[in-house]
């Protein structure tokens, strides 16, 4: 320590003396981490800013992963949304885009997030309810009608039927005459953190891994500006994990995929580049920006230094944020636009290149569409009004965000060991391990909420006696599901069921063996075979996958 | 010594949303009562088939995607049919405040919004059943 350093810490602890002291755990971050009343030079000794921070747009990109940030462009608004059927939502996506939406997200209902069609009896009553009921081809092109497929980039939040929803969107813009070498956008297809947190999981872990190498060579070759998987932390949170958990299991889902990719031979460079993030935007404003800053540096140091990737498109960390759905309450429900604000901005400071805010009503039903203006003109006047985007990171260097970042990398590497050490992440999820941190993590929240020692406006402080909701609420009709139906019929009347029979040996024989499973997806996805039909079909051969239920 | 209540937590449905069932899993069984828990995407059938199985006295279901109409209903005509209609069918998650009118008229038990705390839903069921510990 220098001597100025050593002068610093003399007079923090003359400072010190003369404060009242604070009650144990009296301060901390929502995730638990003690707090201290003051930051100095001390608590960032070793920093180095070159190695540690460096520039943005370079090696290790803490600042940002761009040089100009959002002086250069803004971060893409995204509304997550869907509801109904496919004519429903494509209304939504006009309304949004019309308003200033820069980017599509397609919420899918349960039933196609399971790989089920609307009709099969295991659907009955989630139809089009907490999304957008999609079960063939023709609901796809219907969700895409009159929007050109070669200007939006387009989120999906698919992960066990990835492959074939995406065939979907391929061939719907193949329909639309886009080849797919001009298609941009996402698909989550983060099966790992599916067995860890958000449970829709279709086939066992072993044939998952299979299926997601082989969709990346597949976009490698034939989609090239899209993001294969977007490794994904927010429902981690949303299960109820603290900061640092989501950040440890989401970067060590995404370092297994870098492993797997390159075990099935895969050149790093060619697909690392196309991973992406998403994470959580929750409460703690501070804990959240030194978590978004902390993934950055980690996955920069990890992609180059262990897996030798050699391109800078593979070590810097994009990502997606969502603020968080579960800080929300059904009480006082328009103070959700407020909190959404403050998590919102936490992304922003925290350098994020896509972002979505949640609506008021999202705790009680899917939201009204002016819920959802609402959300989007949050992120507009974060964008337009406050300023905040004028200068990059500008909390680098800031004592506290500096240590706090610190802390968030150092309780990472921690959880990194503890999974090394179980035999890595897919033997972890094996043994329950991840589950049960964050089982564990969202009961302690429950009671320290029932204690009284964490504030919930409007749950357990701030109450409004005999509080009766004033917002509306979207509902959905129970036609949706017989409008499926009726579809899901003309279809396979109306299809050559000839040329689906055989698609669909075609891909049992691939899944049997080993050829890329995405050709013959895309076969039997252009002959109308539906969502249920192709993903049944690779069940025979994969199996599916059940979990110890424990709590 | 009273016997212990029985409770059933069920997922019900192709909902994945579980850490509200895990919650008041673990409350209850802290709170003194056994609790099995199904673990998740089960339907009616199955559920009312544990329930007898297991010999339960409650039955609580968590449904936050919407399908509580269909799956409520559902589950406690089974359990009648079963010869179980004693068994008590509670619940919480994401259910409007019509649905939850409708759904007690049906005879379904207390329904929890978000925002519950765990220590209400233990309250609930031991006024429901006083001789039991």
């Amino acid at each position: 320590m220098s001597d100025d350093l050593k002068r610093v810490a003399e007079e923090r602890q003359r400072w010190q003396a003369g404060v009242e002291p604070a009650e144990a755990g009296q301060f901390q971050t929502l995730s638990g981490v003690p707090i201290d009343g003051l930051y100095t030079p001390v608590d960032v000794a070793d920093f180095e800013y070159l190695k540690d921070l460096g520039f943005p747009g370079q090696y290790p990109f803490t600042r940002g992963v761009r040089n100009n940030m959002y002086r250069g462009r803004q971060w893409t608004m995204r509304e997550f949304s869907g509801f109904g059927t496919a004519r429903d939502t494509n209304g939504r996506y006009k309304f949004l885009l019309a308003h200033g939406e820069t980017g599509l997200s397609v919420a899918f209902d349960f039933p196609t997030l399971y790989g089920r069609d609307s009709d099969e009896a295991i659907s009955r009553g989630e139809v089009g309810k907490c999304g957008v009921a999609i079960s063939s081809l023709a609901d796809m092109e219907t969700l895409f009608e009159g929007i050109p497929m070669q200007d939006v980039s387009t989120s999906m939040t698919i992960n066990g039927p990835a492959s074939v929803v995406w065939a979907f969107y391929i061939a719907a813009a193949e329909k639309q005459g886009v080849p797919s070498e001009k298609l941009r956008g996402t698909i989550q297809n983060d099966i790992l953190k599916e067995y860890i947190a958000q449970k829709s999981w279709l086939f066992p872990p072993k044939p998952s891994m299979r299926i997601i190498t082989d969709i990346m060579a597949y976009a490698a070759k034939r989609v090239p500006k899209w993001n294969t998987i977007s490794i994904s932390g927010y429902h981690i949170r949303e299960a109820g994990s603290t900061a640092a958990q989501e950040l440890a299991f989401t970067l060590k889902d995404g370092l297994t995929y870098v492993e797997a990719g390159i075990k099935a031979g895969l050149d790093v460079d060619l697909f690392a580049p196309r991973l992406s993030y998403f994470f959580n935007s929750h409460l703690d404003f501070f804990e959240e920006i030194a978590k978004f800053r902390a993934a950055r540096r980690i996955w920069a140091r990890e992609m180059k230094e262990t897996f030798k990737a050699k391109k800078p498109e593979s070590w810097l960390l994009r990502f997606h944020t969502q603020t968080a759905g579960c800080s929300l309450t059904a009480q006082q429900p328009e103070n959700n636009i407020v909190r959404t604000a403050f998590q919102a901005l936490a992304a922003v400071l925290g350098g994020t290149q896509s972002l979505h805010t949640n609506s008021m009503d999202e705790t009680w039903a899917l939201p009204t569409e002016k819920a959802v203006l609402i959300a989007l003109r949050t992120q507009q006047l974060i964008a337009e009004e406050t300023g905040v985007v004028n200068t990059i990171d500008p909390l680098g260097g800031s004592y506290f965000v500096e240590a706090l970042t610190n802390e968030m990398e150092k309780q990472a590497y921690e959880y990194f060991r503890k999974i090394d050490a179980l035999g890595g992440m897919v033997k972890a999820i094996e043994h329950g391990f991840p589950q049960r941190e964050i089982a564990d993590a969202a009961f302690r929240y429950q009671k320290l909420v029932e204690q009284g020692r964490r504030t919930v406006v409007g749950v357990n402080k701030h109450v409004l006696e005999g509080e009766k909701l004033e917002i509306p609420l979207l509902k959905i009709d129970h036609t949706v599901e017989e409008e499926q139906h009726r579809r899901l019929q003309e279809l396979r009347a109306r299809r050559d069921n000839v040329r689906v029979k055989k698609a669909l040996a075609d891909l049992k024989a691939a899944c049997t063996g080993t050829d890329n499973v995405m050709y013959p997806i895309l076969e039997a996805v252009r002959a109308y075979a539906t969502l249920g039909e192709i993903c049944g079909t690779m069940k025979e051969v994969f199996g599916s996958y059940e979990e110890p239920p424990m709590f | 010594m009273a016997k212990k209540l029985r409770v059933l937590v069920a997922k019900p449905g192709l909902d994945g949303h579980d850490r509200g069932a895990k919650v008041v899993a673990r409350a209850l069984r802290d709170a003194g009562f056994e609790v099995i828990y199904t673990g998740l995407h089960q339907t009616p059938e199955m559920i009312s088939e544990a329930a007898l199985q297991e010999d339960v006295d409650v039955v609580g279901l968590s449904v936050l995607s919407g399908a509580h109409m269909t799956l409520f209903p559902e589950t406690m005509r089974l359990l009648k049919e079963k010869g179980a209609g004693d068994i008590l069918v509670f619940g919480g998650g994401i259910i409007p405040k019509e649905d939850m009118e409708e759904l007690y008229k049906q005879g379904c038990g207390r329904l929890f919004g978000p925002g519950t705390p765990t220590t209400e839903i233990v309250s609930y069921l031991k006024e429901k059943f006083p001789d039991r510990s």
